[in-house]
């Protein structure tokens, strides 16, 4: 169980840095000497096609996390960037699918009838649409505006569902319980009873539900931006650095190796961690 | 039953004339004009209105909508170009029916998805079991830290680093290449295999770790505890009272996994430069060609849906529990 704790342990450890990467973005790369969009030719090595200079893809004093073949921009500014545009484009996915998953779950749940034929049948397209498909589709088609915001719109008007589906089933059971009739008789009306009485009761599974769908979103926005239709570039995202790698892979391996296991070590933490949570969830309600 | 099931044919054919409609409208108002984009370089306002004319833009969005509708069954007229019955539209940029397009992409996305499933089916289930049977040990904790690893890799980071490390560094594994499996077997198998195991790493750690929690729920259920205690042998009570219920749950996750599938590999596939579905879903929206979009669009919630019903029939059929209530 301490071992086990020790895990959960590292995964916030290496969160909190991520977090602190993102947030204090501009100050770390003062300090590091590099801007995320400084181009650095001494870097690289034209002669052998923009290879960069020295070993594991020009990792030095200098560029702490080596350069970008060609260009030679600095990597660790693009990951501490990179790492902004993941936190707050994944966080505001999940505010709003929580916003709309509870909301609309609570409310099919609740009130039955028509509104729940509605809201469960917008679910049920929603969910066999080919959402991957679709939302390069419409993102591709879509002017380059605020990219950042369509991404958030867009992830989370095909999320939702998933969350509401559980929250529908909840709230049902939750709506026959006693402390319902009783805030009934003593005259609540139904906003009143499905805001005051029953979302407090879904805390648990909204927790475990939205801290799960975090690792997702972050995952989905590296995969819509390494398919060329995320954050526009210059604006580093961790995806899109994996995409401009590919091509570089055979040569330079750590440019896909460094944003590689910043994704991988993100979405592993907050997976463990949601997984904990869940587990903590779990206990509290069965004592 | 009978009724039950075309209620829910019923609602199949709506949800799909719904995405239909909604990926019409969609493309309908974001996208750029066709018929300019077909037009090309040297084009005249005059040759603007023909093509125009040719396609039905002209017409009212319903009407439009009413010709592609009608055009799936009875097939349609592009000017001169025929499109024959099952016309799902015609891409006037590689002048081929859309049809014939996924027809013949149709084979790899199929493959790549049969493959990746009976891995993932293999390493998970048997996985998770063994994990389960065997919980808190050694094996189990290494086996679900393997997991919760497996969960969390993007594929496309799993693809690059597995072709760094098997093709370019170990050159164990030629790079994916378009070979039929009549003409060479052993480079077929080779270059599916890469595409297999990437595609199925992330299902078999989340297929693991779902039988493991199914098992030990069931574990603990009365009837199991019933059938110990009527001294039933071991082996017999793991198939016919534990792992039928623990794994009923998994056969409804695989089956709409699988369907979702059998739309494309979108990632896995362009990637690895397979041509199937997925990569033509992505060539073509990065060449803008709507009416293949819309068509790879259509044919992959056809898949999800019937899908769906699929895994709900299967279900009643398999859980006792549920027979009652759907019929």
């Amino acid at each position: 169980m301490l071992k086990k704790d020790k895990g959960a342990l590292a995964c916030l450890a290496f969160l909190a840095i991520v977090v602190l990467m993102a947030v204090a973005a501009p100050l770390i790369t003062k300090l590091s000497g590099w801007g995320p969009y400084q181009f650095d030719s001494a870097a690289t090595n034209s002669d052998l096609g923009g290879v960069p200079h020295g070993a594991l893809g020009g990792i030095s004093g200098s560029h702490w996390f080596g350069v970008e073949p060609q260009n030679g921009r600095d990597l660790f500014a693009r990951i501490v960037y990179g790492a902004r545009v993941s936190i707050t484009i994944s966080l505001s996915a999940t505010l709003l699918t929580g916003i709309l998953g509870v909301v609309l779950g609570m409310l099919a749940g609740f009130y039955r009838g028509w509104v729940d034929q509605v809201i469960s049948r917008l679910m049920d397209f929603l969910m066999a649409f080919p959402a991957l498909i679709f939302m390069i589709a419409i993102l591709s088609s879509l002017p380059a505006g605020n990219r950042p915001v369509l991404l958030v719109v867009v992830i989370s008007a095909f999320g939702w569902p998933y969350l509401a589906r559980v929250i529908r089933g909840q709230t049902m059971t939750l709506a026959n319980r006693e402390f319902v009739e009783a805030a009934r008789a003593s005259g609540a009306k139904g906003t009143q009873v499905v805001f005051r009485e029953i979302l407090p009761n879904l805390r648990g599974s909204i927790v475990v539900m939205t801290t799960l769908a975090i690792p997702g979103y972050i995952g989905t926005e590296a995969g819509l931006s390494f398919l060329g239709v995320g954050v526009s570039p210059p604006t580093a995202s961790w995806g899109q650095m994996i995409a401009s790698s590919v091509s570089w892979y055979s040569v330079d391996p750590m440019f896909f190796a460094i944003p590689g296991a910043f994704l991988f070590l993100t979405v592993l933490s907050l997976t463990v961690l949601g997984d904990k949570i869940r587990t903590m969830v779990d206990q509290g309600v069965a004592a | 039953m009978t009724r039950y099931v075309l209620g829910r044919l019923g609602s199949v054919v709506l949800i799909l004339l719904a995405v239909c409609l909604f990926t019409y409208l969609i493309f309908f108002k974001l996208s750029p004009d066709p018929a300019v984009m077909i037009c090309g370089k040297t084009c005249t306002p005059d040759r603007i209105d023909s093509i125009r004319n040719v396609l039905g833009l002209n017409q009212p969005l319903l009407s439009q909508f009413w010709e592609f509708l009608r055009g799936i069954f009875v097939g349609r007229q592009y000017g001169s170009v025929h499109c024959p019955a099952p016309c799902l539209g015609y891409s006037f940029q590689t002048n081929e029916s859309v049809w014939s397009m996924i027809t013949a992409r149709l084979p790899v996305s199929v493959t790549v998805a049969v493959g990746a499933a009976v891995l993932w089916l293999l390493a998970g289930v048997i996985g998770g079991l063994v994990s389960a049977i065997k919980q808190g040990t050694w094996w189990d904790r290494s086996a679900m830290a393997l997991a919760l690893g497996g969960v969390s890799v993007p594929n496309y980071v799993l693809a690059l680093v597995l072709q760094y490390v098997l093709v370019v560094k170990l050159q164990v594994l030629p790079f994916p290449a378009a070979v039929s499996f009549v003409d060479n077997p052993v480079v077929w198998f080779e270059s599916y295999l890469m595409p297999w195991v990437v595609l199925a790493v992330g299902y078999a750690c989340l297929y693991a770790r779902l039988t493991r929690s199914n098992v030990i729920d069931t574990l603990s259920e009365n009837y199991y505890r019933t059938a110990r205690a009527k001294g039933l042998s071991g082996s017999l009570i793991m198939r016919r009272h534990a792992l039928r219920p623990a794994l009923t749950p998994i056969t409804t996750i695989f089956g709409m996994d699988f369907a979702g599938l059998l739309g494309g590999a979108l990632i896995t596939e362009t990637v690895f430069g397979l041509n199937g579905i997925g990569k033509l879903a992505a060539d073509s929206i990065a060449k803008n060609d709507q009416p293949v979009i819309m068509a790879v669009t259509l044919l992959a919630a056809f898949f999800v849906v019937i899908g769906n019903v699929v895994v709900d029939l299967l279900y009643t059929a398999l859980d006792p529990r549920v027979r009652v209530v759907s019929t």
